[in-house]
Formats: structure tokens, C-alpha cells, sequence
């Protein structure tokens, strides 16, 4: 008993370090290390299980460095010369063969789940079709089978393979939900169109993320994974489908046309991409992807949002109201030049944007 | 005196450093020039942690942060680590080999002043106010002219593509003397293994850097010339450039971590008083591990969507590195068993390569699983693992040689107390800055990224992280404080410092007189020094007659070829066809001259070198 109190105190402070980092094992919507759907985790399983293996070698080879540093190291005056020794035909053996055979065990599942997750749904009927845009700093979905387009969230049913194709509209992104699938580049120009399939089993709004340096914002670059079930699913695509109704005050009715819908698009006006599609933005759990409504409402954070979106978002291509922020070289912008008026009307409307689904 | 009448060229001061063609003096060059290079990147690297130490922090801001970035990633491996090797193998291998110098002695110092040229272009983008800031590894589009517009990638690229040359140039000269320049009776299998794994660097560099080359000329025609081999929007291929720059950029990383090997087995080796273990399956190790360093460039590219059989392929591929690196750690291991093992400064940077090594590599295998790298591509986990390899692996190794072989290098011995405290401080902050940043990435914080909202989890890890940067400087800070004080220090240094030498530099004085050998030495085992101690010989045998000894004549001509490029960059770069060209003339007209007139050097006779012509 004694020993083992003499162990546990030993260990006391590896455990509370261990502690301090499982504490901070991240959020169960955004690490890795909390897989949500069958894609994270088969490579959860495979990241088990080569981290197994490497823990084994890293012991290994730490408890051989720490024996000879004790039980070799020079005493003083020792002016011996050891045995000088050429090598040893059966140990190098071993250490060439031992780690084949650790390589094999990990190498087959490798092949097995590479070809594995690169199955292709985008001729089942039974998956959900996406189209993936990536732009300088949002994430522009599609959904062919059903002509809609959305920003920024993405939504999907529960318990149907979800099948992307992914491109992007300038330069290099990549599309990364941690906590349900691992990320795919987001490549432009012709023929480098990425697929990817991933799955959602249960509901929720999971974190998404750009991972491949992109300007600026890539930093800002977030957007969300909102899973939910067939039906609701359904009435969202009819809720999106339902024409949208413009702002009642003529002046900032106006105004969002000549100012906002010259790059966006709502309802069936403008179908355009330049610009996020508003559809059912009041709706969406955050504005520009990472102001986030619960902490502020909605119409609060679309105010914030464009008057500042150059200061919140740096080299964006959504100028500010009044100030002409220039980020990034050659993406000079010009300011919207709304009054504070129209600026509230605008930021209202928008909030009251809605979809019942 | 007569048959050899051409007058003996030296100069004084300034003049000396800016002409010599002695390697042991280009080899200091290299690390000055490397060592302020580092300090460069080494502040680059505090100011990102420091802007990452909680989240939304305002300290420098999105444009700074990536040029920041930027400017990081391109010093540190091209100005800093690369230059730093150099500066060992100026230092070392004519010394190791048995050799008065390099092969080609101007073209070495030809390439040292390409590189400083094309690292000073680079740097001069800060006071430009255009500052690269595409990444180090530059992908197009957000490279290219549509995205970014101004001069910030032109630094880059123009100042690479000299600093190329002088890489290129240096790993042709070193294959060339490994190969014709080795004393009589060092065969291959008798070379020092520090010797082979630059020979093996040296091919690297060969056949990898021309395809750097390629990328960057082709990238600096998109940008001057719209040339359209990487503008998506007029039919360029964004992915191409990907390939390009990881065929080259691969082999890079072995380019790097070789050498530390070869530094890091004559440390073990010298202060275990033990012979490398499985000398010639090391040097096998080596060998495989450089071919296979050529074929698993797309590991890199996993998420780039090259598909299932590529990135299968690519997985195996990579996995198979880990077999010979294993057995070149397992070998450092059992050399240092049954030795007799002391703990100065250079050898506890060894001895810490080791572990931090393998931590390096084992992490390096799961980035090879390419189902499990789609989560652990470009996140701080990526971050965390090629910092192991470089700064555990590398940074640790060059820390190990220079300690070592300070002695060779100055006739000064670093004090053993604050190379310690170097240890100590920069093996600790190393370990706390990135161990940690493992973590970060697993739990989903992408890499590159100039801030992060809060809530995320990111914020402990990434505060604990700049803690470590700073102890990391701190250790650094030491270093350059125990360089000036040991250099206060004028007590005369043994030849054989360590008194358990190995290897050939170690049988001459420290420094050695500029023509490093008086009669060049006959080897007759691996470990030749080593041997004839043991047999009671108090210096090598020698395989010619005291005689008149050839020298090479210092120049001053690569310095004014090198300063051409600059000129002639900056001209093409802001649109002066007048400068470019007045710079081109100025180089060409350099090599012209250079060909042109013969200086077939000078000799120094017998009775000089009996003064002792010190370097």
C-alpha cells in the first residue's frame, strides 16, 4: 500500500498535466478527438491506432536512451577506453525487421481506408448532392437537385451520405469539419474539382473551418455544419424556395437594392455568387461565420457586420459603410456610403429574414 | 623559390574577408551571416507567438501576421539552417577528408556571396514595405499576379532564386571534393560519417534545387511577363505549382536533417569514446534514406485531391523512411552503450537530438496515414511535428556541432557552463512551445492562422506555447552571449580539445594554418586519428615529402558578380530594364573576366610554413 502511495505521489504531477490537457480536449463540435460521424471516426480509429504504435517505439526507445545515459555515463577520472564495437548482425536485424512489421499492421488499413473514403455518391439517388464554392473569406453551398444556394451554414439531413464536390472561386481553401469528416482542398480552375462524401448520424450544428492559408482572413474563415432530420430538412428546402418579400421603407428598400444586391442575392433576386446568398440570413446561427447571434442578436451583429466588415473580416470584399479600407493589395474597396438609416432598416430587415424549418 | 615564381596574393582587415577563397574563412562568413539570418527569424518567430498568445489579440495585425509567416518559414530554412549547415561543412569536411580545400574554392566563395545576396534581397522587402506574404511555400493563386499584387512575392522569388545559386553551387563543390579530394587511403568506407552524410546532402541539393529553379522562374514569368503557367483564370494549373514545389520541397527536408545525423554520430560517437555503431548500415541508412526522400513528395499533398491510388501510394512510401531512420537511431543508441559517455555541452545537444528526434519521426509516420492526415493537415499538429524534426532535429544538431567544433573553427573553446544553460533553456522552451501545439491541432486549430476567436479551447495551450518561444530566445540569447564571452578568452586551445578525437581535423592545430595539412595524411582505418593515438603515434603518418604547398589567389570577384544579381534583380523586379541589364553586364562580365585571365595562385614554400601561416 505504502509503495503505491510512494508511485501514485510520483506520478502526481504527469497526472495533473494530463489533467490540464484532457480538460482542454477542445469542443465536442470541433475536435477531432470527438468524432461525430462514421467518416472522423474510421480516422479516428486509424489516428488510435498509429499513435499506439508510435507510443510503443517512443517507449522503446526512451527507456533504452535513459538506461545507457545512467549506466554509461563517465564517472570521474574514468580513463578507460571501452570496447570499441563494430556493430551487431542479429540486433540491426531486429531493428530493421521489428519496424516492417509495425508498418505493415499500420499500412493495411491505411490502403483499406484511403480507398475507403474516397467512395463516390454522386450518382445515388440516396445521397445528398452539395456544390461547394469557396471564396475569400465565405463558403458558398449549392444544392443542384433542388436549385437553391446558400452561405456560410450548411445544412444537411441526418442518416444520408452527404456527397461534395468542391471548387473554389479564387484562390486555394480548404473545407474542414473537424468533429464529422477530415478537410479537402478547395482548388480552382479546371479540372481539379475535389469530391468528398460525409455523414451525419446525429443532429447538431458542428464548426467548420478554412485550412489552407487564403489572405488575410483565413484566420475568419469558419462557417457551420447544421445537421438536421429528413423532415425538417425538407421543409428548409421549401422555406428556401418561398419568394422573399423586399424591405416596406422605400428608402431602404433602395437603397439594399442598389447597394447590397449589386453583389447578393435573396430569394430569386440576383442570382448571382459575388457575394453570400441572404436567403434566410436572420435565421443563421452567425453573421459572416463567426459573429456569433446567441451572444448578440442577429440584427445587432448585421449592423456591426456592415458597418465595419472591413475591421472585422480584414481584406474582405464587402466594404465598409463610410471609410474606404484598403487590405490587401489591389482589393481596394469603396465605401456603401449608407446613412445611419438606412444602415438600421437594412441591418433589421435582414434580421427579420427567417425560415421555419 | 624560382620554379615557382608568382607572387604570393594576400590581403588584410575587411579586404580579406571580402576576397578569400579559404573554406575555413567562408565557412565563418556562413555563420555569421546564418547566425544573424537566424536571429532575424528567431524574432519573426517571438512576434507570432506573442500575437498568438490569447485570442482576438490586436498586437500586429492579419497582413503582418502572414508576412510574419512568411518571412519565418523563408529565413529560417533558407538563410538560417541552410547557411549554418554550410558553415559546418566549410568548416569540417576539407578537414575530416584530409584536404587543403574544396574543390573549387572561388566557386565556394561565389555561392557564399549568391546566398548573401539573395538573403539580403529578401530581407530588404521589410524596409520596402512589400513583404511577402503567401506562406513559405507560396501556393498559387494567392501567390500569383491576381491575388496579390505588389512586390512582397517578387522579394521571394528573386531573392531565392540567387540565393539558389549559391545553394546549388555549394552542393556541386562538396561532391566534387568528397569525391577527388579524400587523403590517400580514406576510401569510401573509411569516411567519417559526417563526411557521407553531406556527400549524400550534396547530391540532395543537386538534383532537388534545380526543380525549385524551375518553379520559381516559372512563377516569376506569371508575375513579370504574364506567362500563364499558374493563372487558374487563363488555363494555369494551381496544383502544378504543388508538385513543383514539393519535388523540390521534400528532399529539402532531408537536405536539412542529413547533415544533423552526420553531426549528431560524431558527437555520440567522440564523447562515448566509442566507434559508431554499424558504421556501414548507417551509411545504407543514409543512402535509402535520400533515394526514398525523392519519392514521397505528395504526402504533403494529401488533401489536395490527387486521389486514392496516389495518396496510397504516397502513405506507404513515406511509412517506409521510418526503417532506416530507425536503425540510424537505434545505432546512435547502442554506440552509446557499454561507452564511456560525458556530458559536455555538445554532447547533451545530442543526446537531447535523440529522443526529441524520434518524437519528430513518430509523429512524422501518422502524417503518412493519409486518411488520418486529412485531419491533421495543415493544423497546428503539422506545425508541431515539422518543428520537431527541424528545430529538434536540425537546430539541435547544428547547436551540437558548433559547440564541437568551435575549437576547430576559432582556437576557442565555448564556455562549457553557458553552452549548459543553453542547453537547458532552449531544450525546455522547445519542448513547452510545441509539444503542446500537438494538442492544438487534434482539437481542430487550423495552422496559419493570425488570431482565433475565444471559446475554442485554443487559449491555455496557446499562452503556455509563447512561454516556451520566449525561453527558447532566451537560450538563443545565451548562445550569442557565451560567442562573445569565449571570444574575450585568448587561452591557446590543444589540437585535440576533447582528447578523444576521432577523425582527421583533430590531428592538426586549432585553427589550422590556412593550407591545413603540411604533408597530407595517409589513412589507414575508419576513425584514423583515433587509431594511430592508440597506437602511441602523436600525429598522422604522412603520405608525401615537406614541399611547397599550391594555394588558390583570393578574389574579389564573386562578391561583384553576386551584388550584379541584386542590381539586376531589383531592376527586373520595379521595372528598370536599365539596372537589370547594367546588373547582368556587371556579372557576366565578372565570369568573363574570370575566364578570361588565368591566376594559377601562388605556393607557399617550406621555410614559410615552418613560421606557421596561421589562417
Amino acid at each position: 500500500m505504502m509503495n503505491r502511495w510512494r508511485v501514485l505521489k510520483r506520478l502526481l504531477p504527469l497526472m495533473a498535466g494530463m489533467a490540464l490537457l484532457l480538460s482542454a480536449c477542445g469542443r465536442e463540435d470541433l475536435s477531432t478527438l470527438s468524432p461525430k460521424g462514421p467518416v472522423a471516426q474510421k480516422q479516428f480509429d486509424l489516428m488510435t491506432l498509429s499513435i499506439s504504435i508510435m507510443a510503443l517505439v517512443v517507449v522503446v526507445v526512451f527507456a533504452i536512451c535513459i538506461y545507457v545515459l545512467i549506466r554509461f555515463r563517465r564517472r570521474k577520472g574514468d580513463n578507460t577506453v571501452p570496447k570499441q564495437v563494430e556493430g551487431n548482425h542479429t540486433l540491426e536485424i531486429i531493428w530493421t525487421v521489428v519496424p516492417i512489421i509495425l508498418l505493415l499492421i499500420l499500412g493495411v488499413p491505411t490502403i483499406n481506408t484511403v480507398f475507403g473514403l474516397s467512395k463516390d455518391y454522386s450518382k445515388d439517388p440516396e445521397a445528398v448532392q452539395v456544390t461547394v464554392t469557396s471564396h475569400q473569406y465565405w463558403w458558398e453551398f449549392e444544392y443542384p437537385e433542388y436549385g437553391i444556394k446558400t452561405a456560410q451554414e450548411l445544412i444537411v439531413p441526418t442518416g444520408r451520405k452527404i456527397q461534395f464536390k468542391l471548387a473554389s472561386g479564387d484562390v486555394t481553401h480548404a473545407f474542414w469539419i473537424p468533429s464529422i469528416g477530415g478537410k479537402i482542398d478547395t482548388n480552382a480552375g479546371l479540372g481539379t474539382t475535389n469530391k468528398l462524401y460525409l455523414e451525419f448520424p446525429n443532429e447538431g450544428v458542428f464548426r467548420g473551418k478554412c485550412a489552407e492559408l487564403c489572405g488575410p482572413s483565413h484566420a475568419l474563415m469558419d462557417f457551420k455544419a447544421k445537421a438536421v432530420n429528413q423532415a425538417s430538412f425538407d421543409r428548409w428546402v421549401a422555406a428556401m424556395k418561398e419568394p422573399v418579400s423586399m424591405p416596406a421603407d422605400e428608402n431602404v428598400k433602395a437603397a439594399f437594392e442598389s447597394k447590397c444586391l449589386t453583389c447578393h442575392a435573396i430569394g430569386e433576386t440576383n442570382a448571382g455568387s459575388a457575394a453570400p446568398n441572404l436567403t434566410g440570413v436572420g435565421s443563421r446561427l452567425t453573421v459572416g461565420g463567426i459573429l456569433y447571434n446567441d451572444e448578440k442578436s442577429a440584427e445587432e451583429n448585421l449592423k456591426d457586420w456592415i458597418a465595419h466588415a472591413q475591421t472585422i473580416k480584414p481584406g474582405n470584399q464587402m466594404p465598409d459603410v463610410s471609410t474606404n479600407v484598403k487590405y490587401g493589395p489591389g482589393k481596394g474597396t469603396t465605401a456603401t456610403g449608407l446613412t445611419e438609416e438606412e444602415l438600421d432598416g437594412i441591418a433589421k430587415y435582414l434580421a427579420g429574414q427567417k425560415l421555419e424549418y | 623559390m624560382a620554379a615557382h615564381a608568382h607572387t604570393v596574393k594576400r590581403y588584410r582587415g575587411l579586404m580579406d574577408w571580402l576576397t578569400t577563397v579559404d573554406h575555413k574563412k567562408i565557412g565563418i562568413l556562413y555563420l555569421i551571416a546564418g547566425g544573424l539570418f537566424f536571429l532575424v527569424g528567431g524574432l519573426e518567430a517571438v512576434l507570432i507567438r506573442i500575437q498568438l498568445i490569447k485570442p482576438m489579440n490586436d498586437f500586429v495585425g492579419a497582413d503582418t501576421f502572414n508576412q510574419l509567416i512568411t518571412m519565418h518559414g523563408t529565413t529560417m530554412i533558407f538563410l538560417a539552417a541552410m547557411p549554418m549547415l554550410f558553415a559546418l561543412m566549410n568548416a569540417v569536411i576539407p578537414l575530416q577528408i584530409g584536404a587543403r580545400d574544396v574543390a573549387f574554392p572561388f566557386l565556394n566563395s561565389l555561392g557564399f556571396w549568391t546566398f548573401f545576396a539573395g538573403g539580403v534581397l529578401l530581407n530588404i522587402s521589410w524596409f520596402a514595405g512589400d513583404i511577402p506574404d503567401a506562406g513559405w511555400t507560396s501556393y498559387v493563386p494567392l501567390a500569383g499576379p491576381t491575388y496579390a499584387g505588389g512586390h512582397g512575392v517578387d522579394y521571394y522569388l528573386m531573392g531565392l532564386q540567387i540565393a539558389g545559386i549559391g545553394t546549388l553551387l555549394g552542393g556541386i563543390n562538396f561532391m566534387a571534393t568528397i569525391i577527388n579530394m579524400r587523403a590517400p587511403g580514406m576510401s569510401f568506407m573509411r569516411m567519417p560519417m559526417f563526411t557521407w552524410t553531406i556527400f549524400i546532402t550534396s547530391a540532395l541539393i543537386v538534383f532537388a534545387f534545380p526543380v525549385l529553379t524551375v518553379g520559381l522562374v516559372a512563377l516569376t514569368f506569371d508575375r513579370l511577363f504574364q506567362a500563364n503557367f499558374f493563372e487558374t483564370g487563363n488555363g494555369g494549373n494551381a496544383v502544378l505549382w504543388e508538385h513543383i514545389f514539393w519535388v523540390f520541397g521534400h528532399p529539402e527536408v532531408y537536405i536539412l536533417i542529413l547533415p544533423a545525423f552526420g553531426v549528431i554520430s560524431e558527437v555520440v560517437s567522440t564523447f562515448s569514446r566509442k566507434r559508431l555503431f554499424g558504421y556501414s548500415s548507417m551509411v545504407f541508412a543514409t543512402v535509402l534514406i535520400a533515394f526514398l526522400g525523392f519519392m514521397v513528395w505528395a504526402h504533403h499533398m494529401f488533401t489536395t485531391g490527387l486521389g486514392p491510388v496516389a495518396n496510397g501510394l504516397f502513405s506507404i512510401a513515406t511509412m517506409l523512411i521510418a526503417v532506416p531512420t530507425g536503425v540510424k537511431i537505434f545505432n546512435w543508441l547502442f554506440t552509446l552503450w557499454g561507452g564511456s559517455i560525458s556530458f559536455t555541452s555538445a554532447s547533451l545537444f545530442a543526446i537531447g537530438f535523440i529522443p526529441t528526434f524520434v518524437m519528430g519521426g513518430v509523429t512524422g509516420v501518422m502524417l503518412a496515414v493519409a486518411p488520418a492526415d486529412f485531419q491533421y493537415h495543415d493544423t497546428y499538429f503539422v506545425v508541431a511535428h515539422f518543428h520537431y524534426v527541424i528545430v529538434g532535429g536540425l537546430i539541435f544538431g547544428i547547436f551540437s556541432g558548433l559547440h564541437y567544433w568551435w575549437p576547430k573553427m576559432f582556437g576557442r573553446v565555448l564556455n562549457e557552463k553557458l553552452g549548459k544553460a543553453t542547453f537547458w533553456t532552449f531544450f525546455i522552451g522547445f519542448h513547452l512551445t510545441f509539444f503542446i501545439q500537438h494538442f492544438l491541432g487534434l482539437i481542430g486549430m487550423p495552422r496559419r492562422v493570425w488570431t482565433y476567436l475565444p471559446g475554442q479551447g485554443f487559449d491555455t495551450m496557446n499562452a503556455v506555447s509563447t512561454v516556451g518561444a520566449f525561453l527558447m530566445g532566451i537560450g538563443t540569447i545565451i548562445f550569442v552571449v557565451n560567442v562573445i564571452v569565449s571570444s574575450a578568452n585568448k587561452k591557446p586551445v590543444a589540437d585535440d580539445p576533447w582528447e578523444d578525437g576521432r577523425s582527421l581535423e583533430w590531428s592538426i592545430p586549432s585553427p589550422p594554418p590556412e593550407y591545413n595539412f603540411k604533408q597530407l595524411p595517409l589513412v589507414r582505418s575508419y576513425d584514423a586519428w583515433w587509431n594511430e593515438k592508440q597506437k602511441g603515434n602523436t600525429e598522422m603518418p604522412p603520405a608525401e615529402p615537406v614541399g611547397p604547398i599550391h594555394m588558390p589567389s583570393p578574389s574579389i570577384l564573386p562578391l561583384i558578380m553576386s551584388i550584379g544579381l541584386f542590381a539586376a534583380a531589383l531592376g527586373f523586379m520595379y521595372d528598370h530594364l536599365i539596372v537589370a541589364i547594367a546588373g547582368l553586364v556587371v556579372t557576366f562580365g565578372s565570369m568573363f573576366c574570370r575566364s578570361v585571365f588565368d591566376d594559377h595562385g601562388f605556393h607557399i614554400e617550406p621555410e614559410e610554413q615552418e613560421k606557421g601561416v596561421h589562417a
